[in-house]
């Protein structure tokens, strides 16, 4: 008969994996005492939030003429910043992969989607409204920004996956360079270009109903107003036609991938 | 032509269907270009505007570094960030094993998850941040639980994913033995979501940082808040150092993140 001390437990505990949760352990505890988080400002909180909940129910779709308005504001910033923003891109894109293009046209393309991607959408919301003053245009201008950064990327990595036989083939031909592109390389990264665009088109949808917080169009500003003006039943049913808008906007997009993919 | 055989990439159906999407796309944007409220001129003076911003921004006031406390606001957007990941880690957790249909065979129960899931990520952080402002009061702790109920969706819609990805053998195996559902899930579904757990903790974590540095817009704590004083001061070499401090963290996050990665993998 085996003693427990000469069986050995299956599940090894690991030493560098309990140190792991330890330190964690106190980082919890050393952030909670940085950021100044008591017990009775949570509970006080708790309070709090159940009042809020009470103020904001029921909602109040009485301003709905203002509700709509913003709402097709919203749908109209993410539309042109979609449109243009793919647009864009996808030279943008094309020009940044390396298995079609030379290095001294990657590198410019690379740094293009790098700055583009390299800030939050929120201060460049903030650097556009000083720059072209507030309302959608501003939303545009940012959420096209935006696009280029996502949709390049992924559509030059999509374009660096793809076979280059067909390219070679047209080439040896002696296909004209618009003519691969057409004919070659794009109908590989089609299907994958169509999910990412109805993928950013949701992305942009999302963001233009926050960029309006710092005034940049759309009915982020609506909602920050209603915030400050405790306005909370208006407050909660923004938040209800937000979220209304983002799951159809989600549900077409499915049915739009379903009709490319078939 | 003897030969009426044609070859047809897609039915008539599918073409109408795509030229349908094309069509309502266009319109689309025709509509919006058409009504979006633009003033053009304002588009022209951008180029002007634009260069008269970035000149009144140098040189960058890095004095005020210390002077303003800006080091202190960029501890606390890091805190803000990584205690909001633990916390959506925490929450998410419970929510993805309700969420993952091979654990919770309860239909109602996964959609009821999968809603939560949705929810989290529909709100945008700072739609988040106002919430809880509004709850807390302004301060790190409103941003914390932003950014944590933020991250829900995503933790957990990964998370959720990677459970119903799992290898059935070990699960098997354990309650064949007779173990109790605690045991299952901690010796039979964590080894094998163990990795992506932490993949995704990693990943989550560098996101959050970048949102954190931009909720204390609308009072929420952080380095925002600075950015938020400065910009309403007019204080343009300040924002300019503000920006630069919170293009160093991104920054410096993703290059952490992606060392971590590499080594884990």
């Amino acid at each position: 008969m085996t003693t427990d001390a000469q069986r050995k437990s299956p599940f090894k505990a690991s030493i560098i994996a309990r140190l792991g949760w330890i330190i964690l352990a106190c980082y919890v505890f050393y952030a909670l005492n940085a950021l100044d988080f008591t017990w009775v400002r949570f509970i006080e909180g708790l309070g709090n939030g159940a009042k809020f909940l009470g103020e904001m129910i029921p909602p109040n779709f009485e301003r709905w003429n203002l509700l709509v308005e913003n709402l097709i504001e919203t749908i109209e910033i993410a539309v042109i910043a979609s449109a243009f923003g793919i647009g864009f891109s996808l030279p943008i894109g094309m020009c940044a992969a390396r298995n079609l293009m030379p290095d001294w046209v990657t590198w410019p393309a690379r740094t293009i989607i790098a700055v583009c991607r390299s800030f939050h959408p929120v201060i460049f919301a903030i650097l556009f409204v000083k720059a072209v003053g507030f309302g959608p245009l501003a939303g545009i201008l940012t959420l096209i920004f935006l696009s280029i950064g996502f949709i390049g990327k992924l559509f030059a990595e999509a374009i660096e996956e793809i076979s280059l036989k067909p390219v070679e083939a047209m080439k040896a031909a002696g296909a004209p360079f618009m003519s691969v592109l057409v004919f070659a390389v794009l109908p590989q990264v089609f299907n994958r270009f169509i999910g990412f665009a109805t993928y950013q088109f949701d992305a942009n949808l999302r963001n233009s109903t926050m960029v309006g917080i710092v005034g940049a169009g759309g009915i982020g500003g609506t909602l920050f107003a209603a915030f400050q003006r405790f306005d909370y039943d208006f407050l909660a049913a923004i938040l209800i036609s937000i979220i209304a808008l983002i799951m159809l906007s989600e549900l077409l997009s499915v049915k739009i991938k379903a009709i490319f993919n078939d | 032509m003897t030969n009426n055989m044609t070859w047809e990439r897609f039915t008539p159906r599918q073409r109408l269907a795509r030229f349908a999407v094309y069509l309502g796309a266009v319109s689309l944007l025709v509509f919006s270009l058409s009504t979006v409220e633009i003033i053009p001129e304002f588009l022209y003076d951008a180029p002007y505007q634009l260069h008269d911003l970035f000149t009144r921004m140098w040189p960058i006031d890095f004095a005020s570094y210390t002077q303003e406390n800006i080091h202190q606001a960029l501890i606390e957007t890091l805190n803000i960030a990584s205690l909001g990941t633990v916390l959506a880690l925490f929450l998410a957790v419970p929510v993805a094993l309700l969420s993952a249909n091979n654990i919770t065979r309860s239909p109602i129960l996964n959609w009821f998850g999968k809603f939560i899931l949705v929810s989290s990520r529909t709100v945008n952080s700072l739609v988040w941040a106002i919430l809880f402002v509004a709850i807390f009061g302004p301060g790190a702790l409103a941003g914390t639980f932003a950014i944590g109920f933020r991250s829900i969706g995503f933790c957990g819609k990964l998370l959720a994913e990677a459970l119903e990805e799992v290898d059935h053998g070990p699960i098997e195996a354990l309650r064949a033995a007779g173990a109790p559902t605690v045991s299952i899930l901690l010796k039979g579904y964590w080894p094998q979501v163990a990795p992506a757990f932490w993949g995704l903790a990693l990943f989550r974590w560098d996101i959050n940082v970048r949102e954190s540095s931009v909720i204390g817009l609308v009072g929420a704590g952080g380095i925002g808040v600075a950015l938020d004083t400065a910009l309403n001061l007019f204080r343009w070499q300040q924002v300019a150092l503000i920006l630069l401090c919170i293009f160093t963290i991104v920054i410096v996050a993703e290059v952490v993140v992606t060392k971590i990665r590499q080594s884990i993998i």
